[in-house]
């Protein structure tokens, strides 16, 4: 590689989906930087070889010239069509995701990303991927628009709710690769931040065969897991500290004042309407911005929840 | 008494006028006084009023700016917190858009310049004139309420589904208040396209027409046609907000993409509303400081016009991640190269001037220069962005958030403060230090570079857009962003400096202090209240530089056409000659 414009862009760990996007990036910044380059010598040169040498200088009449004027209208035009064609084939290559991918379901929701694995497996902000296959990401949104953006790979899709979109590509290395949210979607979008995790295709089955499987353990214990899977400690702290949202710390049995004056004890109830349908009493001092969990959490997840909260006195 | 051959072949007996150099009687003088400026129908001092709130709204935003690189300095917080972050940027990005790129260049620069340049006493409909600029200081209110109403956070560009559940109250406020200044830029524009059309002096013909006026043509028709379109979105998007009717947001059976093709309707064309008049500035003040006729006249009048109408099929290029149909999205891609092609034109039309010029390298033609290089680089990065697989990587980085600040700020504002210095011993009839000119123009290049350069860089290597928290490795970046930012800001207030100095002690301004041929320096600086006190009459092309002084100065003595006959002791009646 070693081209001139290599410093500008990430590592490249999916060729499949990179390869054609850094060949025409080099591509047009080469073309540009040669033209820039024309332009400023030319402005440069005329600006010091025609100064102005007194108020009577003359100079010539020169309305048009169409052999210059048709050489670079035409000429700029075909460098855009052959620009346009090469970023189409790229495009459709990022769109046209190989039959045998291996497809994980991702769900952007303020301010994490869930990750659903076939097996049942599950995992907040770290989606773990086979080395050298390809794989698809099905990304779908539970509130507001956001945007799956995977540098390294070049690839990225709005997430949109209410329809599914999808990436795919296929990395080249065992590591990590940084994932961003790229559509604005409120106070922390800027740490709704997840990581690719890149495994040995058989540490990836190894890997997946532990994770996999339905809930196991305790309620109390799988409550917890549900509370980081589904990223409630984004906005509720564990230890009392102040978040966005109310701490679990000795939540449960608390009276707490809600933002209409009236104030509530804080029972099985309370917090159960809370998760289903969090708008419907918000604690003084906080803004409504949960999103309703009712559909996605079964009546068995939110009594492990609520059963986990107990817990934290 | 010279005769002069009109386009409708009918014979005027013409005069030459030479205007005063110590003019007795000026707009300025004519109506004093706080009232008689607040109802004024007069189009010199109405653009005056807008260049002071588009100025006032650029200091504000601008401070701003300076706000957000600096808490930028650091990857979490430095000064203020997440929130109040994204209120700024968003606060930020409205105002430079709404109120101040949109109406810079047409609304103040425009009204100010365009009917000197036709030859005209005042816009078609001076009244409705004033209108607009009222009902553009009442959106303005509209936003400050929004300020007071807990804010905004959402972008400039309201994105639903997130703008219709947060912070709800100042959504709609500001968004009324955007909804209102459309008002005000649809009658501005149809206000210029009736005057271009009705008032043009005898002799100026569409072949003789200013490229100023060219430009502020097509500008204006993109703002007939395209504002009543964000009109009809934003009002949607409040019965959404206030009554819950689904038309967005998915949660009511709405669709948000659909918002996206709304909004960008009208806002990409509205990026040609703030870019297509900076290239008539450019147009006037390379054929003034060259002395040299146009290259290309036809190229870069029709260029405007081709721009503005292929302007409105390429909206879905801010759209390719969105989830469009991937037929929408290949050839809005395509759109988007052709509407490149003539903004290229023009760029090598305006070199091609400059071969063989005279170059004279005042303040105005160094904004020139400087428009011509950060311009360049703004539309090399729009080929990049347009570029289907290339955008997948780069959409919504600082990738983006430097090719619209190479276009907007690089291009548009640039083309304006090569306007204002070209302009300003006209409209002030006073001159501004020419030395502190150009310093500050080289330190606005520096800073300007300085800030947006790394921000390229950066972006290609993904740091997203709108981000209050960053991963360390784009700290370098950032801040070497925020100095240049600084130096931005210093260079800006060097600029405040000297014009207001100017305003004050500075020195008085000849008529015609650049010995251009546009109409508008026929005049005295500053001009006088009905600009000309004689009906100018035109037999040259606007670039003639070939020709004599003299035959730019013709006109035809005004007598009894409802008006005294006090100037006649003024009109040099001796001074005649043959067109």
């Amino acid at each position: 590689m070693g081209r001139l414009f290599d410093f500008m862009l990430p590592e490249n760990k999916s060729p499949l989906t990179a390869d054609p996007t850094d060949g025409l990036f080099h591509f047009i910044n080469e073309v540009s930087l040669i033209l820039l380059l024309g332009i400023t010598i030319a402005l440069i040169y005329f600006a010091i070889k025609y100064k102005r040498k007194s108020e009577d200088d003359e100079t010539p009449v020169i309305y048009h010239n169409h052999a210059l004027e048709i050489t670079w209208s035409v000429v700029p035009l075909l460098i855009c069509l052959v620009i346009f064609g090469w970023g189409y084939s790229g495009w459709l290559n990022l769109k046209a995701v190989p039959a045998d991918a291996y497809e994980i379901h991702v769900t952007g929701f303020k301010w994490n990303w869930a990750v659903n694995y076939e097996n049942g497996a599950q995992t907040l902000n770290e989606v773990h991927v086979p080395k050298g296959r390809p794989v698809k990401i099905v990304l779908q949104s539970r509130d507001v628009l956001h945007s799956f953006f995977v540098p390294d790979y070049r690839v990225k899709h709005d997430v949109v709710p209410g329809r599914y979109t999808y990436v795919w590509f296929q990395a080249e290395e065992t590591g990590e690769s940084q994932i961003f949210c790229t559509e604005y979607c409120g106070t922390s979008h800027s740490d709704m931040l997840a990581k690719v995790i890149v495994h040995e295709p058989e540490e990836f089955e190894t890997w997946l065969e532990i994770n996999g499987g339905g809930p196991s353990g305790t309620p109390v214990e799988q409550g917890e897991a549900l509370v980081m899977q589904q990223g409630c400690q984004t906005c509720h702290s564990i230890d009392g500290s102040p978040k966005l949202a109310p701490s679990f710390k000795g939540l449960f049995g608390k009276t707490e004042q809600l933002d209409d004056g009236s104030s509530i004890n804080v029972d099985e109830n309370y917090l159960r309407e809370s998760i289903i349908n969090p708008a419907a009493k918000i604690v003084n001092g906080y803004n409504n911005i949960m999103p309703p969990y009712e559909g996605l959490l079964n009546d068995d997840e939110v009594t492990n929840i609520i059963e986990y909260i107990k817990t934290l006195k | 008494m010279a005769v002069a051959e009109t386009k409708k072949m009918t014979t005027l007996q013409v005069q030459r006028f030479i205007p005063s150099e110590n003019p007795t009687n000026t707009y300025l003088t004519d109506e004093k006084g706080v009232w008689a400026w607040m109802t004024t129908v007069d189009h010199k001092k109405i653009g005056l009023m807008y260049l002071a709130s588009v100025a006032f709204f650029f200091a504000l935003a601008g401070f701003l700016a300076i706000a957000l690189r600096t808490e930028l300095w650091t990857p979490a917080k430095t000064f203020i917190e997440a929130d109040t972050y994204n209120q700024l940027f968003t606060l930020h990005g409205a105002m430079m858009v709404f109120f101040v790129l949109i109406p810079s260049i047409p609304a103040a620069l425009g009204n100010f310049i365009m009917p000197m340049q036709l030859g005209a006493k005042d816009v078609a409909f001076p009244r409705l004139n004033l209108a607009s600029f009222y009902i553009y200081v009442i959106g303005a209110v509209f936003t400050f309420i929004s300020l007071y109403m807990n804010g905004f956070d959402t972008g400039w560009t309201f994105y639903t589904p997130y703008s219709s559940d947060s912070n709800s109250a100042g959504v709609i406020w500001v968004t009324l208040g955007v909804f209102i200044l459309g008002f005000s830029s649809i009658l501005t524009g149809t206000n210029f396209i009736t005057t271009i059309h009705k008032l043009r002096a005898p002799g100026i013909t569409w072949g003789r027409l200013p490229l100023n006026i060219w430009a502020l043509y097509a500008t204006s028709i993109i703002q007939v046609l395209a504002t009543p379109v964000l009109a009809i979105t934003i009002l949607l998007l409040s019965l959404e907000n206030i009554m819950d009717i689904g038309i967005f947001d998915p949660a009511l059976g709405g669709d948000p993409v659909l918002y996206q093709h709304f909004f960008w309707f009208y806002s990409h064309p509205a990026v040609y509303i703030m870019i297509v008049p900076g290239f008539g500035i450019i147009s006037e003040v390379i054929t003034t400081f060259s002395k040299k006729t146009i290259f290309g006249y036809w190229a870069i009048a029709l260029s405007s016009l081709a721009i503005a109408f292929i302007g409105f099929l390429v909206w879905g290029h801010h759209m390719f991640t969105s989830g469009q149909s991937a037929v929408a999205t290949t050839v809005f891609s395509f759109l988007t190269f052709l509407v490149g092609i003539p903004t290229g034109i023009k760029i090598l039309n305006w070199i091609a001037t400059l071969y063989r010029g005279s170059i004279e390298m005042k303040t105005p033609m160094l904004y020139v220069f400087i428009f011509l290089f950060l311009f360049s680089i703004g539309g090399f990065t729009g080929i990049m962005l347009g570029a289907l697989s290339v955008d997948i990587h780069l959409h919504d980085t600082y990738y983006v958030v430097a090719h619209f600040h190479y276009v907007m700020m690089g291009g548009t504002l640039i083309a304006l403060l090569a306007g204002l210095h070209y302009w300003w011993p006209k409209m002030t009839g006073k001159m501004y230090n020419e030395t502190l000119g150009k310093i500050s123009a080289v330190l606005i290049f520096i800073g300007f570079n300085m800030t947006f350069l790394p921000q390229f860089v950066m972006g290609a290597q993904g740091m997203p857009r709108r981000y209050y928290n960053y991963i360390d490795q784009f700290q370098p970046f950032h801040q070497t962003s925020t100095i240049g930012s600084y130096i931005l800001g210093f260079a800006f207030l060097l600029m405040l400096y000297y014009l207001l100095k100017s305003l004050f002690s500075g020195e008085k301004a000849p008529s015609n202090p650049w010995n251009s041929r546009g109409l508008e320096w026929q005049s005295t600086s500053p001009p006088d209240f009905h600009n000309f006190d004689h009906t100018p009459v035109v037999i040259n092309h606007p670039y003639d530089y070939h020709k004599p002084m003299e035959e730019f100065q013709l006109g035809i003595a005004i007598s009894h056409n409802g008006h005294s006959d006090e100037h006649q002791d003024e009109i040099v009646s001796d001074e005649t000659e043959k067109a």
